[in-house]
């Protein structure tokens, strides 16, 4: 008979999380807490100019007199920030490392563990590789060729030092260092990110990936991403990150601002996997991130897509500021929670010029206690003349504890600006598993079938190396999902 | 002829009301069996517990599979033993087309029962293969799994997923349903492709008519989740005449 106890089965079936182990190497820590000593610190860790320094403070003063916001429809236990490392760095020389010969062989190790060996798989795929480890930068893979073509591609500490005027030009134009609490914490301790900059008329020759990894525990990460495209040029850009197990929660505050100028385009790609607590609900990554594109030029575009899977909480909502005519936003979003995960995403679009249009597709899926929430701004201000939007917004639910919730807001000042919304709710049905089980399928490979299936408009968006390990991780995260 | 499925008193509840009361029956290799019978004698409850579906546990009784204890295996393990049922009501699996399902599924039980997958290019020439038996266009196998599909569509898409799966023994339940005759011709001439010595086929109906295509070596009648009767082809057309009422009026 298969009258097995379900819990039992439910327990063999349920998947560990797979990246859950930790690099042992010393860490640089500043010491836990936050004030004005511990951001020059940073700062001068970093060895940085006087006016970044005095950006830092700025945001640092303005973040004593905000609140947390509390909205989104997620709850946590209070975060006390004076309890959080501010700055972590792997243990090296005065230098950093030339090539990947000098990178400390853990650090390889490590990203050999995640599936992305640096040498074989950047090579291979392609992809030119910025490796976040903590907070500081540690490889940099395919630089030349890059160089070649005009584009700078490399931590954002190295494009202070090497390219400060557009730094300082850009940094903070999108976000400003006022923007929210989070954002506004972020500006005063960002520890390190990435930074590119594509030249007038280049497309970029390959795609751009960084991989963010937290590993030091009690350590919040900040990262902050700055992303410029000239005119006429295109770049492609690609998030990944996975954390290792463990049973604080960890704080991740990340700001990214992206800049298209006339006829440009970014494309920006986010696979997020961060530990999302066990099954209990316990531990986790709290992934508060702003990340914002403005389309300033004519015709510009910017097109996010973003597959999230990981973290016990998520609030982001990648957005896009619509300014120049005829410019075009993108969001394209797969939202998973599983077990007690809690998820509040969407995005903004806010239409400034004409003949500006967004397209929004997000598609939710709860299983287990998971509470999934799709919270989207679409804003066609007086100039949006001729402005379009369509959104469609899809909620799937695996089983009966979980929550799925759609929070649109439609703000209209133009009479000629068209706004569509369309949103449903459907459930997994027994008649589908089934069906696919009767076919050879396991339970899991059912659900992560129907599951990929639903998803199928958004993932075809993604690159395709990244779609592939996407499909998997989808089915990866709905494990223990059915009993 | 060896015994391909055996099944001996079985009872089975569903949601507290015993629908199967007691069933008994033994298919041997090659043969083909139809179950005949009104509305709501467990023909589909028979099918459902052949195949494991949750909710559909025995209370009593044994299956026995090539010699194996059917009922231990779980959905996924008696589709790569060679159990294969053919969906009255087919669903539909939106974003998957019926191509990338039918590799999933093709390669699943393959890799079940311990064979190589299939490269991309054999897959590619075995599906068209087959589909062009079943007179698919091609096109179609491009389409999300049932979706938008027509019933006779839908018919086909079961008989070709039987055709790529090979199964050892076939449930097929109410292939014949939603057919016009032409439909019905090719559903039947993929039936027949597949008899063998090495198979068996078991065709749960409500009317004759798929029997003058698929001719059966053995019909039963089910009524109150019992056999009540067995017979030849030609009980078929007992049936047929006669309808179920003597049937329904004995189990009584």
């Amino acid at each position: 008979m298969t009258a097995a106890n379900p819990h039992e089965t439910l327990e063999q079936i349920a998947g560990d999380y797979k990246y859950g182990f930790v690099t042992d190497i010393e860490s640089e820590l500043a010491p836990k807490g936050l004030n004005e000593d511990i951001i020059r610190f940073i700062s001068d860790k970093k060895g940085e100019p006087a006016w970044l320094l005095d950006w830092r403070l700025k945001a640092y003063r303005h973040w004593l007199k905000m609140t947390e916001p509390t909205w989104a429809k997620v709850s946590y236990p209070d975060i006390d920030f004076q309890d959080i490392h501010y700055y972590a760095a792997p243990k090296r020389g005065k230098d950093g490392p030339k090539s990947l010969d000098e990178v400390d062989p853990e650090l390889l190790a490590t990203y050999e563990k995640l599936g992305i060996p640096l040498k074989e798989r950047g090579i291979l795929a392609g992809v030119a590789v910025d490796a976040v480890f903590d907070s500081v930068s540690v490889a940099t893979t395919f630089k030349d060729k890059l160089k070649e073509a005009g584009v700078i591609f490399s931590s954002i500490s190295e494009a202070v030092k090497e390219h400060p005027e557009l730094v300082k030009k850009y940094l903070g134009s999108v976000v400003p260092y006022s923007d929210n609490f989070y954002a506004t914490l972020n500006s005063a301790v960002f520890t390190d990110g990435t930074f590119v900059y594509v030249p007038k008329g280049v497309r970029c020759p390959m795609e751009l990936s960084t991989y963010f990894r937290i590993n030091e525990a009690k350590t919040g990460q900040f990262e902050r991403t700055l992303i410029i495209a000239e005119e006429g040029s295109y770049v492609s850009y690609l998030e990944g990150c996975t954390a290792p197990m463990r049973d604080e929660n960890q704080l991740h505050a990340a700001v990214v601002e992206l800049v298209a100028l006339d006829d440009a385009e970014i494309k920006y790609s986010t696979v997020q996997n961060w530990y999302p607590g066990d099954k209990q609900g316990r531990g986790g990554i709290y992934n508060f991130v702003t990340k914002r594109g403005a389309c300033r030029g004519k015709r510009s575009k910017i097109s996010w897509t973003q597959v999230e899977t990981g973290s016990a909480i998520t609030w982001k909502y990648p957005s896009c500021i619509l300014q120049g005519d005829n410019s075009v936003g993108e969001f394209y979003s797969v939202a998973v929670t599983n077990n007690f995960q809690q998820a509040d995403t969407g995005t903004k679009m806010i239409h400034i010029g004409r003949n500006t249009r967004s397209t929004i597709v997000s598609k939710g899926i709860s299983a287990g206690r998971g509470q999934n929430t799709y919270r989207g701004l679409v804003r066609m201000l007086s100039g949006a003349e001729g402005a379009r939007n369509h959104t469609q917004c899809d909620s799937l639910l695996i089983g009966d504890a979980c929550g799925a919730h759609t929070v649109p807001y439609i703000e209209v000042k133009n009479p000629t600006a068209q706004v569509e919304h369309e949103a449903t709710t459907s459930k997994i049905s027994d008649d589908q598993l089934f069906y696919c089980r009767q076919r050879g399928l396991s339970a899991e490979e059912a659900v992560a079938l129907i599951v990929n299936g639903f998803c199928k408009d958004v993932m075809l968006h993604l690159p395709m190396e990244f779609a592939v390990e996407a499909q998997k991780l989808l089915g990866v995260s709905l494990e223990g999902s059915v009993g | 002829m060896t015994v391909m499925l055996e099944i001996k008193n079985l009872h089975t509840t569903v949601g507290g009301r015993e629908i199967l009361n007691g069933v008994n029956l033994t298919i041997r290799a090659g043969e083909v069996h139809a179950i005949m019978g009104p509305n709501g004698s467990g023909k589909s409850t028979l099918s459902y517990v052949l195949a494991g579906r949750d909710g559909y546990t025995p209370t009593q009784g044994s299956v026995t599979f090539q010699g194996r204890d059917l009922l231990a295996l779980d959905p996924a393990e008696r589709a790569a033993a060679g159990i294969f049922l053919g969906f009255q009501y087919p669903v539909e699996i939106p974003g998957i087309s019926t191509m990338n399902f039918l590799r999933t599924a093709l390669n699943a039980v393959r890799k079940a029962r311990g064979e190589a997958e299939l490269s991309a290019a054999d897959f590619l020439k075995l599906v068209r293969e087959k589909a062009k038996t079943l007179d698919m266009d091609p096109e179609m196998l491009k389409r999300s799994v049932n979706v938008g599909f027509s019933g006779g569509e839908k018919k086909r898409n079961e008989m070709l997923q039987m055709a790529m799966l090979q199964p050892r023994l076939a449930i097929l339940d109410e292939t014949d349903s939603g057919l016009d005759i032409d439909a019905l011709k090719v559903v039947s001439h993929g039936i027949n492709a597949l008899r063998g010595p090495e198979r068996s086929l078991l065709m749960i109906t409500h009317y004759q008519r798929l029997l003058d295509y698929v001719v059966p070596d053995v019909v039963h009648v089910l009524a109150k989740g019992r056999i009540v009767k067995t017979g030849g082809k030609e009980l078929a057309l007992e049936l047929e005449r006669e309808g179920y009422a003597p049937y329904v009026g004995e189990a009584a």
